[in-house]
């Protein structure tokens, strides 16, 4: 397997060093991997931190800026970040109005964050928390961890991100962020497996003429195998199992996002598809994302998010937002 | 009885072990997981092994509680808290006391598996460490050999099962047929803690 690193142990330190060459408008600590933005703290107004496992770029360092997250810290390859970084982070952007922590539901993510909150306010530093779980492809039972965090991360740390930037306080962003989790719904496909650089193979072996349906964004298998579809084929599926779980009556936003070696061609042509299967069940669209956003490495393949939205979200969504993955109206 | 000495020897022993069958771990972690137990472990036990022949905590307890608290900032995932809090709980339940008996590190380990297993959520049969760590503890009481056995029976008897905790538990049904990781890495934890005792 070839690929563009030095080695497996330095992948994300070395992307931390290359994301500070060409980003000085953050702080890249790249030995305690805290990706912040400079300006921080913003004097009176609540903070955001958000981490996870590299390899979904841009997500969460991509999304620090004015108008989203204060600070991202990123973990090793699919793997949480540890207290000490989300500690060091929320320190650095706490401007005494509070940190909301935004967590994909990962056991990993949800412990670490967990035993940084507690660290955290040891220091005396407000923290709430925000569990991010839109994943429809798992079944949320007693017998699963729940459902994952994927796609709607995004809608939340753009929204909760905007609240903050109004100078709402903490709770008012917590509850936010919460709103727009419990509106957000997820469903992945995969047409390949990604290779992880650690292992340098493949994490699971998916025959030429198949694909796998409920992936999730860490090469995990997905919840069925069937024989290769079309686009339109795929679209309907996965459109279908997020309405099946989110009936919307308002507006929803979409999120149409490739999973990182899906090129935009095929995403816009996606995209076409999603859209023809929401007219056809009278949704509406408010707005719509097309992109490479929560990435799994080179997996092949694609996410479709709707978020059901009101005029105050709307308007929070469209509110200017100045990052590396993310930008406009600033 | 067992010094800091020991202890410091187990988590040495730990790192080798970890180090050596580091790819094993991260094989069987693939079709199940996401591929990285070994080397976030290895990662993990390599930093403790350091720390430990570096700062020579002097008891049983504080030997634990470093090592712990070194996996807590090294290893990440869910393993980090796990592990961490395994050796965490056990050292801190050890107390101050500069050689205990086999008889109370029984108890505390029994204390650290109950925290693992009351932060993690998990029971015996859901496919996770657990399964190797409870028998360990109820073998221990006849002797280190007997826990290496059990832990190592504990990892085997996972593969028919079906996970309900990690991100295992999202393959359903396709996860019966796998050896769990998390036991797997915790019987070489236990196995090193028989090497060490020379059994």
């Amino acid at each position: 397997m070839k690929m563009l690193i030095n080695v497996p142990e330095t992948v994300v330190a070395d992307a931390l060093r290359g994301m500070a060459a060409a980003h000085p408008e953050l702080t890249v600590d790249v030995e305690n991997r805290v990706i912040v933005r400079r300006d921080a703290p913003v004097a009176g107004k609540v903070a955001l931190v958000s981490g996870g496992g590299s390899g979904h770029e841009p997500l969460h360092g991509g999304f620090v800026g004015p108008g989203m997250l204060s600070a991202a810290c990123p973990g090793e390859v699919f793997t949480s970040p540890v207290p000490d970084q989300m500690v060091r982070a929320a320190a650095a952007v706490d401007s005494g109005a509070g940190v909301l922590f935004v967590v994909k539901n990962y056991t990993g993510d949800v412990l670490n964050f967990d035993m940084a909150a507690e660290l955290a306010e040891d220091e005396g530093i407000q923290v709430a928390k925000v569990l991010v779980n839109d994943d429809v492809a798992v079944t949320d039972s007693l017998y699963t961890a729940g459902r994952r965090g994927t796609g709607g991360t995004l809608f939340v740390e753009k929204i909760a991100g905007a609240a903050a930037d109004e100078g709402r306080p903490l709770e008012q962003v917590r509850s936010v962020a919460q709103q727009v989790n419990d509106s957000s719904r997820s469903f992945g496909v995969a047409l390949g497996a990604c290779t992880t650089p650690a292992k340098g193979s493949p994490t699971f072996d998916l025959p030429p003429g198949q694909l796998e349906l409920g992936v999730g964004i860490h090469g995990e298998p997905g919840r069925e195998r069937r024989p290769m579809m079309t686009s339109g084929e795929i679209a309907d599926f996965a459109v279908e199992a997020v309405l099946e779980d989110l009936n919307p009556r308002n507006p929803v936003l979409v999120l149409v996002n490739g999973m990182g070696a899906t090129p935009l061609l095929e995403l816009y042509g996606f995209n076409a598809e999603v859209q023809r299967v929401l007219a056809g069940r009278g949704v509406s669209v408010a707005r719509t994302l097309v992109g490479n956003y929560v990435t799994s490495l080179d997996m092949a393949g694609a996410s479709v998010t709707l978020c059901e939205i009101d005029e105050e979200l709307l308007r929070l969504w469209d509110a200017p937002v100045r990052t590396a993955g993310l930008r406009w109206g600033m | 009885m067992l010094d800091a000495d020991f202890f410091r020897r187990w988590m040495t022993a730990t790192a080798v072990s970890v180090g050596r069958e580091a790819e094993r771990l991260t094989a069987l972690d693939s079709p199940i997981g996401d591929a990285d137990h070994g080397s976030n472990l290895r990662r993990g036990f390599d930093a403790v092994a350091t720390v430990v022949a570096e700062k020579v905590p002097d008891t049983p307890g504080a030997v634990l509680v470093l090592a712990g608290s070194r996996l807590i900032s090294t290893v990440g995932g869910a393993s980090g808290p796990l592990y961490g809090t395994l050796l965490r709980r056990t050292g801190k339940a050890l107390g101050e006391a500069a050689e205990v008996s086999t008889e109370q590190f029984t108890d505390a380990l029994r204390i650290g598996v109950d925290a693992v297993m009351a932060l993690g959520g998990a029971a015996p049969g859901d496919k996770t460490m657990i399964d190797a760590l409870v028998p360990t503890v109820d073998a221990l009481a006849d002797s280190f050999a007997a826990a290496r056995t059990a832990a190592e029976q504990g990892a085997l008897a996972t593969t028919p099962l079906q996970a309900r905790k990690g991100r295992a538990s999202y393959l359903g049904e396709r996860s019966i047929g796998h050896q769990d990781p998390g036991a797997t890495s915790a019987a070489l934890l236990i196995a090193a803690l028989a090497e060490t005792a020379g059994e």
